[in-house]
């Protein structure tokens, strides 16, 4: 099945003013494919989420949004610098942000534990020195 | 409680949406941390917050919120008032601190959302 829409939004690194800006975008697109309040609701937070984590943690990279029929699937890719220890960036309260990113409100560690809750399938793989590939799947019903 | 009975008992200023004050507010949430307000709050409700940058908006944005509360008397910059409106938003400021603001919403009826714990994680 071919997609919807595709859309490729790159995100720079520490660029906090347009930070957010390609997931209002994407919440402009989902709305205006008619998805329920409640999909694009948990989406856009998602995409946030990933948004600011590109912008407070990699080296830079780019969000894409693909929309089918069999759902919305959003997917992060950065160039780096990658994650040591997985399991401890996905526990809640677990933070390493600035003090930058944290006088804005963010550097909680909510944001890779909000993204896991709200899509419906979540899968994320790093490499040190490498990069972050995570991908989100949300059905829409 | 609507909105405008919100600026009645905050003795608020209306900043934005002052055509929209009689929207039922039933629920409310306060923090400065903006992913923890991604994190919790899963429904139209009112934000009270003492930060006043760009990403208060954005998160509003992506969550549907309806109304934004600025504690302490602060007052956001002119561009975000104007966003806020674009984004069909209320906004009041109050000089009482946030602490003060909820307490007075609470003894008034307004409650907090409530939060759903994920699996396994009940408290």
């Amino acid at each position: 099945m071919s997609s919807f829409v595709h859309e490729e939004y790159p995100v720079a690194k520490g660029d906090y003013t347009r930070a957010g800006e390609a997931s209002t975008d994407i919440k402009r697109r989902l709305r205006q494919l008619g998805v329920s309040s409640n999909v694009m609701r948990r989406v856009a937070v998602a995409s946030y989420e990933v948004e600011l984590n590109l912008v407070i943690h990699s080296d830079g990279g780019k969000l894409t949004l693909d929309v089918d029929t069999d759902g919305v699937l959003l997917v992060s890719e950065d160039v780096g610098p990658g994650i040591p220890d997985i399991s401890m960036a996905m526990r809640e309260g677990y933070s390493t942000a600035s003090e930058e990113a944290r006088s804005l409100g963010f550097g909680a560690g909510m944001g890779l534990p909000n993204m896991k809750r709200n899509a419906d399938e979540f899968d994320i793989q790093s490499e040190v020195g490498k990069g972050t590939r995570i991908s989100m799947r949300f059905r829409l019903t | 409680m609507t909105l405008g009975d919100m600026v009645d008992v905050l003795h608020a200023k209306v900043l934005v949406g002052e055509e929209k004050l009689d929207t039922p507010a039933l629920t409310a949430c306060c923090s400065d941390l903006m992913s923890d307000v991604l994190a919790f709050v899963n429904e139209k409700t009112v934000l009270i917050t003492g930060l006043t940058n760009p990403h208060v908006l954005r998160t509003a944005d992506m969550l549907d919120l309806k109304c934004l509360v600025f504690a302490r008397g602060k007052v956001p910059t002119d561009d975000i008032l104007e966003g806020a409106a674009d984004q069909g938003l209320v906004v009041m400021t109050t000089k009482v601190t946030a602490f003060t603001a909820c307490g007075l919403l609470y003894e008034a009826g307004l409650r907090g959302v409530p939060i759903e714990w994920p699996e396994g994680e009940e408290q």
